[in-house]
């Protein structure tokens, strides 16, 4: 443990800390460019110089030093200001002076640093250098003669994303970042390069000259892309969304988002439902309506219908809250038949360890070996993804994966991709698995087929033997892609035994889209509450919602941590948030709900589920049997994700996922026809 | 001076396999296992070297430069993606990325080659192939580049022809030197005035019988 004296201030540290590490423990920041606290360290942009004693008697940079016993620091002699000025002329060589035109503006960390280090005017009269912009893809915009070269989107590329296509291209003066060959960014964690850039080389695309980071309302809440739940900040202005950048939580996303989370939103303002409709009895088309007319319509047919005959389907997007006021209606009809897992996926949901991704994202840290069952993480949960590959790089750790065979971004053992290759799997290796840590994650490509009960009831008994539970490790973990999904499940969203759609006169669709609407009989009453005129919304008479932008709610992630959703903008129109509509309509049916503000709807939820009531906590499900014995009959994986880019209404509202789509599955696709 | 590449050149060949998988184990076994990335540089010249002998038969231009589709076989071999490559290309100066003459004529014009009048000795060459630094002749026999130092000063001012120095030039002898490498003709490498290892031009002035016993004074 050395000690050192920062700017007279003594620390110890661990071994191997940087000093700019050190300094940042006591309060001191270090400016610099090219070093992040999540890449590995090239000490290329000089920015960080400090002064050490005992040592040569120049600057050091700071960043690639490690501290020593009984080091003397400076970090803010005159010699290292004069050092840092230094290095800001140099940089600002040749940065041209785009500042008032640049979408970095007001958050760039050159003009920042350049307000403490830079001088007020060049000794240079020379012409700058200017570099041509590169064309890599629909998302990043690049104005590459701001580029200073720091690396670090290539570091990103090739240590979080695994993709490494981007490089530093020929040398001195004419270095450039670049692909060389005329290629776009694939990864789907490439907008972060946006967030890592500390200039405005690399822009959002979608965002370019939109507005500027100063006059953004900034509303702090949870993404509902996936089932991860990452935090997000959504900047908005006047009633529209401009962007949505990540937050730090570092047992979830640490300060990473992925594409779609990023980039979606301008779904948010397409095909929107902002007023009430209802089909027409004459002329079977939709017509505007009030919510009056719509509420009374409903509710004549909600209580036409036989409770047997009435189903409800909880869409991916649903907050709890409007889950829970939509079972209470339900239920007072005497209505059971409720499901959320409308993805087909067959599981058994009554004890809360069978669906939990029980370790915990920031879990796989720990983990010692994963086996991936029916899952791609790549695409269902992006983050997942990028921290097993983190574990990956950093301890080397054996993965294995039984299901479909795509690109993970780190190697793995392909072991089958059936029902087979897993009952081989571990009657192979049960009792036997040398890991101490083993995990498994098992996505819901696993479940869609009708063995899921049996799958997990094998899954189950394995968890013993094949180590992945002990007294002091859970490592079975679940892997859900909707947001909704746990909350739903939580809540008793769901038929354990499941029931035929076909044969119901009445079906509510809480934002359910993404299933076959023609298992939905021709002749039933369908009610669609939800905010895009998406699949749900052209069969079904509609009632306006709010999205994920414009609700206070809570969503659980697929750890099972309830997070606090929070409104940036107003519903548009008539669209009011879901829970609302579900209390009103309840008057309407003259059974009306118990709770009339949304506190009062919290705490009917926590007083039935405590365990909802704990705010960002990784919760522990205590260890029960889970599944139901039978029969499994071999059946292929197939991942429940085609494309990542439009999963959801949202998404498949967007533009920019549009081109995202274009560019990266219709030109694979076409690369395999040429073939 | 950035290098020219072009990907959707015409000369740009859709495949490229090495011909000598020998060599390239060779070359492989070299380095330990794990860090085959290691091997990117010798595979480079490899690749270079081979379309130098295989492009003196086929069409013009004939030196050795390295595709693309090169570049992408040697990622594939030491197993990293394919920009991995390109940033080693395209930062040494040795490796051409489009084609370049038969004879690639480097002239150092850097200081000690400059007093010694390499000035002149660029003159001469401009003059004789009528084309100037930076440009390819059109039967693609020559490439002119200007370098910097090659560490030859002692007998500057000299150029680099392909793998061979040729030292102690002149305008004259240069053009000369260019004439018979056109022709065909065998040249003698080095010292073009005929002076041995870094000898002082007056003669040797230390280990003087050692000189004399090896003939060289």
């Amino acid at each position: 443990m050395p000690k050192l004296k920062i700017d007279e201030v003594e620390i110890e540290v661990a071994p191997g800390t940087s000093i700019l590490q050190a300094a940042e423990e006591i309060g001191i920041e270090i400016p610099r460019f090219c070093y992040h606290d999540r890449l590995s360290v090239p000490a290329n942009c000089r920015m960080c110089l400090v002064e050490v004693t005992p040592g040569p008697p120049k600057p050091q940079a700071s960043c690639a030093l490690a501290c020593a016993e009984g080091m003397e620091v400076k970090t803010n002699s005159d010699m290292i200001k004069k050092a840092r000025k230094g290095v800001m002329e140099m940089l600002l060589i040749n940065h041209p002076l785009d500042c008032p035109i640049c979408d970095q503006g007001g958050e760039c960390d050159l003009q920042d640093q350049a307000m403490a280090y830079g001088f007020d005017r060049s000794r240079y009269h020379e012409n700058k250098r200017a570099v041509p912009n590169k064309e890599i893809g629909p998302l990043i915009k690049t104005i590459m003669t701001r580029c200073i070269q720091c690396t670090r989107c290539v570091r990103f590329g090739e240590e979080i994303a695994g993709m490494t296509e981007l490089g530093l291209l020929h040398r001195g003066e004419d270095v450039e970042i670049d692909t060389l060959i005329e290629k776009s960014i694939t990864t789907e964690l490439s907008g972060n390069m946006i967030d890592i850039c500390p200039v405005g080389a690399l822009t959002s695309k979608p965002y370019a000259f939109k507005a500027r980071s100063w006059e953004l309302t900034k509303t702090e809440t949870v993404d509902v892309h996936d089932a991860v739940g990452s935090n997000i900040r959504v900047d908005s202005r006047g009633g529209e969304v401009l962007r949505v950048l990540p937050r730090l939580h570092e047992e979830i996303n640490e300060e990473w988002i992925h594409d779609k989370t990023r980039f979606a939103y301008d779904g948010l303002g397409r095909s929107r439902l902002d007023r009430p409709w209802v089909r027409d009895e004459d002329t079977k088309k939709l017509r505007e309506a009030s919510w009056e007319e719509a509420f009374t319509v409903i509710a004549s047919k909600l209580k036409e219908a036989k409770p047997e005959n009435v189903a409800a389907l909880a869409g991916d997007l649903c907050d709890l809250e409007s889950m829970v006021a939509l079972k209470d209606l339900m239920n007072g009809f005497g209505v059971e038949d409720l499901e959320c897992r409308i993805d087909g996926a067959q599981f058994d949901a009554s004890e809360r360890c069978g669906y939990l991704f029980n370790s915990g994202i920031a879990g796989i840290e720990d983990a010692d070996a994963i086996l991936l069952v029916g899952t791609n993480p790549r695409w269902e949960a992006a983050l997942v993804n990028a921290r097993i590959r983190k574990k990956w790089r950093r301890d080397g750790i054996p993965v294995a994966v039984i299901g479909e065979q795509v690109d993970l971004t780190y190697p793995y053992e392909y072991l089958g991709n059936d029902t087979k290759a897993l009952e081989d799997l571990i009657k192979k290796y049960a009792k036997k698995v040398k890991a101490k840590k083993p995990m498994v994650i098992v996505g819901m490509g696993a479940f869609q087929n009708n063995n899921g009960f049996a799958i997990h009831e094998m899954l189950y008994k394995a968890c013993k033997d094949m180590g992945w539970v002990s007294d002091e490790w859970n490592g079975f973990n679940v892997l859900h892609n909707a947001a909704s999904r746990v909350g739903a499940l939580d809540i008793g969203f769901y038929s354990q035994d499941g029931f035929d759609l076909s044969k119901k006169s009445f079906v509510y669709l809480l934002g359910a889209d993404d299933f076959s609407m023609s298992q939905v009989a021709k002749k039933a009453f369908v009610v669609y509450q939800g905010h895009h005129g998406d699949a749900g919304a052209h069969r079904a008479d509609i009632l306006p919602g709010a999205a994920y932008t414009e609700k206070n709610a809570l969503y659980v992630n697929t750890e099972g941590r309830v997070q606090n959703g929070r409104r940036a903008v107003h519903p548009p129109g008539e669209a009011r948030e879901d829970w609302k509509i579900l209390r009103a309509l309840s008057g309407y049916c003259a059974k009306p709900l118990s709770y009339d503000t949304q506190h009062d709807l919290r705490m009917r939820i926590v007083d039935e589920w405590e365990f909802l009531g704990d705010l960002d906590v990784l919760p522990k499900a205590e260890w029960k049997a889970f599944g139901e014995k039978g029969k499994i009959t071999k059946t292929v994986f197939k991942n429940p994700i085609e494309n990542f880019y439009m999963t959801n209404s949202i998404s498949r509202a967007s533009v920019t996922m549009q081109k995202c789509t274009e560019s990266f599955f219709n030109q694979a696709s076409f690369a395999e026809a040429a073939e | 001076m950035k290098k020219p590449f072009d990907q959707h050149a015409d000369y740009q060949p859709a495949t490229f396999k090495f011909k000598s998988k020998k060599k390239v184990e060779d070359i492989l076994s070299r380095y330990p296992s794990g860090k085959e990335r290691s091997a990117i540089m010798p595979l480079l010249d490899l690749a270079q070297r081979q379309v130098a002998d295989e492009g003196a038969k086929a069409k013009k231009p004939y030196g050795g430069w390295i595709p693309r589709a090169a570049m992408d076989e040697i990622a594939t071999i030491v197993g990293q993606p394919p920009i991995k490559v390109y940033e080693v290309a395209t930062f040494y100066s040795m490796y051409n990325l489009a084609p370049v003459g038969k004879y690639l004529v480097q002239l150092c014009t850097t200081t000690p080659c400059w007093l010694c009048g390499s000035a002149q000795v660029v003159e001469a060459v401009e003059k004789f192939l009528k084309i100037h630094v930076g440009e390819t002749t059109k039967d693609g026999l020559f490439t002119l580049v200007e370098v910097e130092c090659l560490g030859a000063c002692v007998n500057a001012p000299m150029i680099q022809v392909n793998d061979d120095y040729y030292e102690d030039l002149t305008a004259e002898s240069v053009v000369q030197l260019l004439k018979d490498l056109k022709d065909g003709k065998k040249v003698s490498v080095g010292s073009q005035t005929g002076r041995k290892g870094s000898m002082a031009l007056s003669g040797p002035t230390t280990l003087e019988d050692q000189a004399k016993k090896s003939g060289v004074a």
